[in-house]
């Protein structure tokens, strides 16, 4: 009889636990492997089906009401109407009702109106929702190198929530040092966003709402003293990768060749993507939702007393494309700011950016 | 050729696995048998079709020499030559080679009436290598996910894969691996250290014994593992370090497709943690 206090019967019981763990925690084939790049290059995502029915489960697009676009234009009928003044009262009120559906189901036309006075602007909501209306038509029109022709509506970040699920506050920002000895890179907080690794848990901040530098790559092959990039500012970047990485589901290859990360003849058509995005986010985070920030209830900010901002993961929510691709913006014209005069009260201007370039010379 | 004065004492017929006494001879100093034939027929034409492929390729560079498995669109197909159908029959060349090494080595080892510890550790390097092309590629229902053949184009390879699971130093497999070679380096230099410090003694002292190695390690640390208990253990941890290499890859895609710093999320969701 073996004794569970000798060393073979404990050597059993690590075995046993070990099994168990192997089990529990691993997944097992098939795969579904998506090739990036050439035969043999290793450039691939991979996804199990069951993970794959899952996010497929998760991100469908939601029953639409048809299309109505008769009446007279909303601002002649209603009082208070700011940015859908100019397309019909049938499509003003189809896209009030969807809205309603995208962003409080639970509670109705009351989240934002004041009941009997819809026109009232009262409730912090109404104003909240009309500067994101703003900002979805300024996506749809103003950042098409991003969002193509799939365009985004409330339900592409929302999904039935008030707030949507997937947003990011402040935690620590590079150099925000509490002492002399090591700065405090919010290192070793596991975040869902850098896939619970070891890596700076707050990659958004520097990035998607400051304008630090992600670009870390020398241009020679060994150090020649005009890198100023340190391995923290690496960390920094590899942590900001992960989160794209996570928020699309995808692995690094979905952009890069990791033979050379910075070169742009050697990525993905995907990279240009992502670099179109990183503008978008710094300007949708300081015009859109900064502003709107004492407008929040402190409940609804950050540890900081931040508001909720966007990264990829907002949209994405895990996919490739957010909602696999559904066209549902089409289906609103009013937020792919047809049948609009000057909507937004200023004309977003795209920041200034230079094109990629072979060879990894952006700026 | 000339025989050295002991080899007389292992020149002896027999003990061969197969053919009998048809291929048990020497050629020069070297044993050939059975599996010296199919050892020379499988390299000489897996390094012809490697050729084949170089010619085939826009490049005679040595470095960018590339050879690649078929796109991950022929699945477990065969593949035209010219689409990874070379590396294919490249792949069973090698298997054949290295197969046949080993079991050259076991008929060796029977005619010196030694243990099987030289094949058995090739045996571990070949599972390694049978593992990266046909185990995982099997089992991901594609030959595209082996790696090339091409100095450069096998080191592409190995960093995009591992870039696939976003960090790859979170496999726990790597992990023991690593550590693994690690302690491998580490042994060997402990050892080396200690014969060459007995068999150099300084100007005018003798050359020292096993017994003042044993009592130098217990002097210092409290043990020794003995002349033939080193090279157990060194055995062992490079057996161990090819052995985990092997499983490091072979989780990585068949039994797990995301980060792999996200597998740790059972540890992080133990309800032991009082964060918040």
């Amino acid at each position: 009889m073996l004794k569970l206090n000798s060393i073979p019967g404990l050597a059993l019981l690590a075995a046993f636990a070990m099994c168990i763990l192997v089990v529990l925690t691993f997944q097992r084939p098939p795969v579904d492997v998506i090739a990036t790049g050439g035969p043999g290059l290793g450039m691939q995502t991979l996804y199990n089906p069951a993970q794959v029915n899952k996010a497929l489960g998760m991100n469908q697009p939601p029953a639409m009401l048809p299309a109505i676009n008769a009446g007279p234009m909303a601002g002649t009928v209603y009082k208070n109407v700011q940015v859908l003044k100019n397309i019909s009262t049938g499509a003003f009120t189809r896209l009030m009702v969807s809205m309603t559906d995208w962003v409080a189901p639970q509670q109705g036309c009351g989240y934002c109106h004041v009941a009997g006075n819809f026109a009232s602007d009262a409730k912090y909501t109404k104003v909240v929702a009309r500067r994101m209306l703003q900002m979805t038509i300024a996506v749809n029109t103003t950042y098409t190198d991003h969002v193509g022709s799939v365009g985004v509506t409330c339900y592409t970040c929302h999904r039935g929530n008030n707030v949507p699920s997937k947003v990011w506050f402040t935690g620590v920002t590079p150099g925000s040092a509490p002492g002399l000895a090591e700065v405090d890179m919010g290192k070793n907080l596991p975040a869902a966003s850098v896939d619970d690794s070891a890596l700076p848990s707050d990659p958004d901040t520097p990035f998607l709402l400051n304008q630090d530098k992600i670009r870390i790559s020398g241009n020679t092959a060994l150090p020649d003293g005009t890198n100023p990039a340190s391995i923290k500012n690496t960390e920094w970047t590899y942590a900001l990768m992960m989160s794209y990485a996570q928020a699309l589901g995808v692995s690094c290859e979905y952009c890069h060749d990791s033979r050379s990360f910075n070169s742009w003849s050697e990525s993905t058509p995907q990279r240009v993507k992502a670099f179109y995005a990183e503008a978008m986010l710094r300007d949708l985070n300081n015009s859109y939702m900064v502003p709107l920030t004492t407008l929040f209830p402190v409940t609804l900010r950050g540890p900081q007393g931040d508001v909720a901002k966007i990264d990829c993961a907002t949209c994405h929510q895990g996919v490739y494309k957010p909602l696999f691709g559904a066209k549902m913006a089409s289906q609103f014209p009013a937020l792919e700011g047809v049948s609009m005069q000057q909507a937004a009260p200023k004309p977003i201007v795209k920041p200034a950016m230079a094109a990629p370039k072979p060879g990894g010379s952006t700026p | 050729m000339a025989m050295l004065s002991f080899e007389k004492k292992y020149r002896v017929p027999g003990g061969t696995l197969l053919g009998g006494d048809l291929f048990d001879f020497w050629v020069g100093p070297f044993y050939v048998g059975f599996f010296g034939v199919t050892t020379i027929f499988f390299s000489v034409l897996g390094t012809a079709l490697i050729v084949w492929g170089a010619a085939l390729g826009p490049t005679w560079n040595i470095w960018q020499i590339d050879i690649p498995p078929p796109a991950i669109a022929y699945g477990l197909a065969f593949a035209p030559l010219a689409k990874g159908g070379l590396w294919q029959i490249i792949t069973i060349c090698a298997i054949g080679a290295f197969v046949s090494w080993a079991l050259r080595e076991v008929e060796i080892s029977r005619k010196l009436g030694i243990g099987l510890h030289v094949p058995f550790a090739f045996s571990v390097a070949i599972f390694a290598y049978v593992t990266l092309e046909v185990i995982r590629p099997l089992l991901m229902g594609a030959w595209g996910n082996g790696f090339p053949y091409g100095i450069m184009a096998h080191l592409d390879w190995v960093s995009n894969t591992g870039y696939n699971y976003l960090n790859f130093e979170y496999n726990p497999a790597h992990m023991i691996a690593v550590s693994l070679f690690f302690t491998t380096t580490f042994a060997l230099a402990l050892h080396a250290s200690l014969v060459l410090s007995a068999i150099n003694p300084a100007e005018g002292e003798a050359v020292k014994t096993a017994e003042h190695e044993d009592t130098f390690f217990r002097d210092f640390i409290g043990y020794s593992i003995g002349t033939l208990g080193i090279h157990r253990l060194g055995l062992f941890l490079a057996l161990g370090a090819g052995f985990f290499s092997a499983v490091c890859i072979l989780i990585s895609g068949p039994f797990w497709t995301a980060g792999w710093p996200s597998w740790w999320s059972w540890w992080l969701n133990m309800p032991i943690w009082s964060m918040h």
